[in-house]
């Protein structure tokens, strides 16, 4: 009983005007923010049935645009996930001469504006590039075409999943790693079998970010993909092409998928790491 | 099977874990490694192991040149301090883990984790996770894991370190015993003597890196190699201008010519020993009696007492220096 009052008697004397204030700052900030500007766009999305909205979908752009989008997040998510747990374990594990400055590079492309990239691409990679010259020559073509874009995007996500590993890794320490070593498996036997295992749950939530941010880039995509309708246009260039066309309804219908698609693959990703955490 | 180290040297940047290691290690034998901590001995396990590779010097096992290999194909089995269990596996799939690696069938696999299990008592915890064990139950797993792969030497880094004083004790007493029963060359690394002489053969004592002494406990504990051995490896006080043990002094209350005078300055008693302080001629010396024989002798604070060591020899003999 006295457990009970005991709360009771502490939350009069607190003001509970302070904590209602803090309630409303916060939600209101979230509500103007995200939920209204979201809800709206669903309404507009939706506004004219669902008839309306399977149809903008189902244009030859809309499906070439999620096309491309999902076959270069996919791309670009995977180098990045091979990168950034190499990157994570060379950071976390060895030491060499120049680690820290990769640990430097590696944050730059959150650093610079994604416009920024996707200029210096064009000027390595592009048909007047040191580089792209070179491959232009032997048919290979990287800018203007999937290739570049998805360098680009891969560029803009690098750190998200060296940045969610490394830390991980750091606290895990190296014993389980030595441990694997002595009862005779090899490096990469110890790798897939002790450290994948243990970082899992990060490396879920780095590819996570990776992919969203991967679906949602647009500076950097805008720069090398050269618009080529049905081939090049991801979903972000292509609802950036509605609204200039004014043509609304597909734009906010696009935007939707594209917001839906991001949210998805974070419920996803929650499902997954409450799973790995209940084997832990 | 033998394990020797020749010249072995070690550096972490300016400090220097290992200079000029040679040891050797007999088949079949229990050997601990001591030293205070930053004395180099847990390093000179990791080199064994190739857990650390070592700067110079040369490491056989079973007579073979293992410098250069890799800690996998060494077939030594290693328990870490901390355990190290794999914690996102049972206990079963920990101690499977080496027998999975030799692609072993299942049938065998099954069977040796069962023999193992039931030898470190665990037979009940095989479906458990790490996380659900208590830390003595985990360094028993450890061991187990370590065993499974039938290692040809098996290296302990400060097993039971982490330990509570009971459960680190009834642990070393079961290592001594499956020690006996295995007979798989086995060396310790340990910075509590006590625990060294009570479960080892043969000692090897470090310091800064160096190796100051090698014998049996008796050996180590009875004759020294120098004053910094004796202190570590037990309590000393310092008499007539040499070392000994508090425990070989002997007090009367009877003037001897062999003793020397004293007076009483403290009495403890810690336990069934009492520990008495004295002065002679103005130096603290202290000596460690049985507990009927300090109440034999009434001592107190300020009564006139004689002092000699116990071994018969006279006070002033040299001491015994290898």
């Amino acid at each position: 009983m006295v457990s009970i009052e005991v709360p009771a008697v502490a939350a009069q004397k607190t003001p509970t005007r302070g904590k209602y204030l803090l309630r409303v700052v916060a939600l209101g900030y979230l509500a103007l923010l995200l939920l209204l500007p979201m809800a709206l766009l669903c309404y507009r999305a939706f506004g004219h049935g669902l008839g309306a909205l399977w149809s903008s979908f189902t244009t030859s752009e809309a499906r070439s645009a999620v096309v491309v989008t999902l076959i270069v997040a996919g791309c670009a998510v995977a180098l990045n996930t091979v990168f950034g747990v190499g990157a994570a374990i060379l950071l976390v594990r060895r030491s060499f001469p120049g680690r820290r400055i990769l640990d430097v590079l590696v944050d730059i492309p959150q650093a610079v504006s994604p416009i920024v990239v996707g200029l210096a691409l064009i000027l390595v990679y592009g048909k007047f590039g040191i580089v792209g010259g070179w491959l232009e020559r032997h048919g290979i073509q990287l800018i203007f075409s999937l290739p570049g874009i998805v360098l680009a995007t891969a560029f803009v996500s690098l750190p998200l999943v060296v940045r969610a590993v490394a830390p991980v890794l750091a606290e895990l320490g190296d014993e389980q790693e030595q441990a694997a070593r002595t009862l005779g498996a090899s490096a990469w036997h110890t790798f897939r079998r002790v450290t994948l295992p243990s970082i899992r749950d990060a490396l879920v939530y780095g590819v996570v970010l990776a992919l969203a941010r991967s679906l949602g880039e647009y500076g950097a995509v805008t720069v090398v993909s050269g618009r080529v309708v049905g081939k090049t246009l991801t979903m972000t260039l292509l609802i950036d092409d509605r609204l200039q066309n004014f043509d609304q309804q597909a734009a906010y219908s696009m935007a939707v998928l594209l917001a839906l698609l991001a949210v998805g693959a974070l419920l996803i990703s929650r499902r997954l790491q409450s799973r790995a955490r209940r084997l832990v | 099977m033998s394990i020797s180290t020749r010249n072995v040297s070690k550096r972490f940047g300016a400090f220097t874990a290992l200079d000029d290691v040679s040891i050797d290690i007999e088949s079949g034998s229990l050997t601990a490694l001591v030293g205070p901590s930053g004395s180099g001995k847990s390093t000179l396990l990791r080199v064994i192991a190739g857990l650390d590779v070592a700067d110079a010097g040369t490491v056989r096992i079973d007579e073979h040149d293992a410098t250069h290999l890799p800690p996998q194909r060494r077939g030594v089995g290693f328990v870490f301090q901390h355990y190290a269990p794999f914690k996102h596996l049972t206990v079963y799939e920990n101690v499977a883990f080496g027998l999975r690696v030799r692609k072993t069938p299942r049938s065998d696999v099954r069977a040796r984790v069962a023999e193992l299990l039931d030898l470190v008592h665990l037979e009940k915890f095989a479906s458990r996770y790490p996380s659900q064990l208590s830390g003595g139950q985990r360094q028993r797993m450890a061991l187990a894991r370590a065993l499974a792969v039938r290692p040809r030497v098996l290296l302990l880094d400060e097993p039971f370190g982490a330990l509570d004083a009971q459960v680190r004790h009834e642990l070393r007493l079961w290592l001594r015993r499956l020690h006996d029963e295995m007979h798989v060359t086995t060396v310790i690394v340990t910075h509590d003597q006590e625990e060294a002489m009570e479960v080892a053969d043969e000692i090897v004592v470090l310091r800064d890196g160096r190796v100051q002494q090698v014998g049996s406990p008796d050996d180590v504990y009875d004759c020294p190699a120098n004053d910094w051995v004796m202190s570590f490896l037990g309590p000393v006080t310092e008499f007539d201008g040499q070392l000994v043990r508090p425990h070989e002094l002997e007090l009367t209350t009877v003037p001897d010519d062999d003793a020397l005078a004293a007076w009483v300055v403290r009495v403890t008693r810690v336990g069934f020993e009492t520990r008495v302080e004295v002065d002679v001629d103005g130096k603290p010396v202290y000596a460690q009696l049985a507990r009927d024989a300090a109440h034999l002798l009434r001592l107190a604070p300020g009564a006139r007492v004689y002092l000699r060591h116990a071994s018969g020899r006279a006070a002033r003999d040299t001491p015994k220096v290898r």
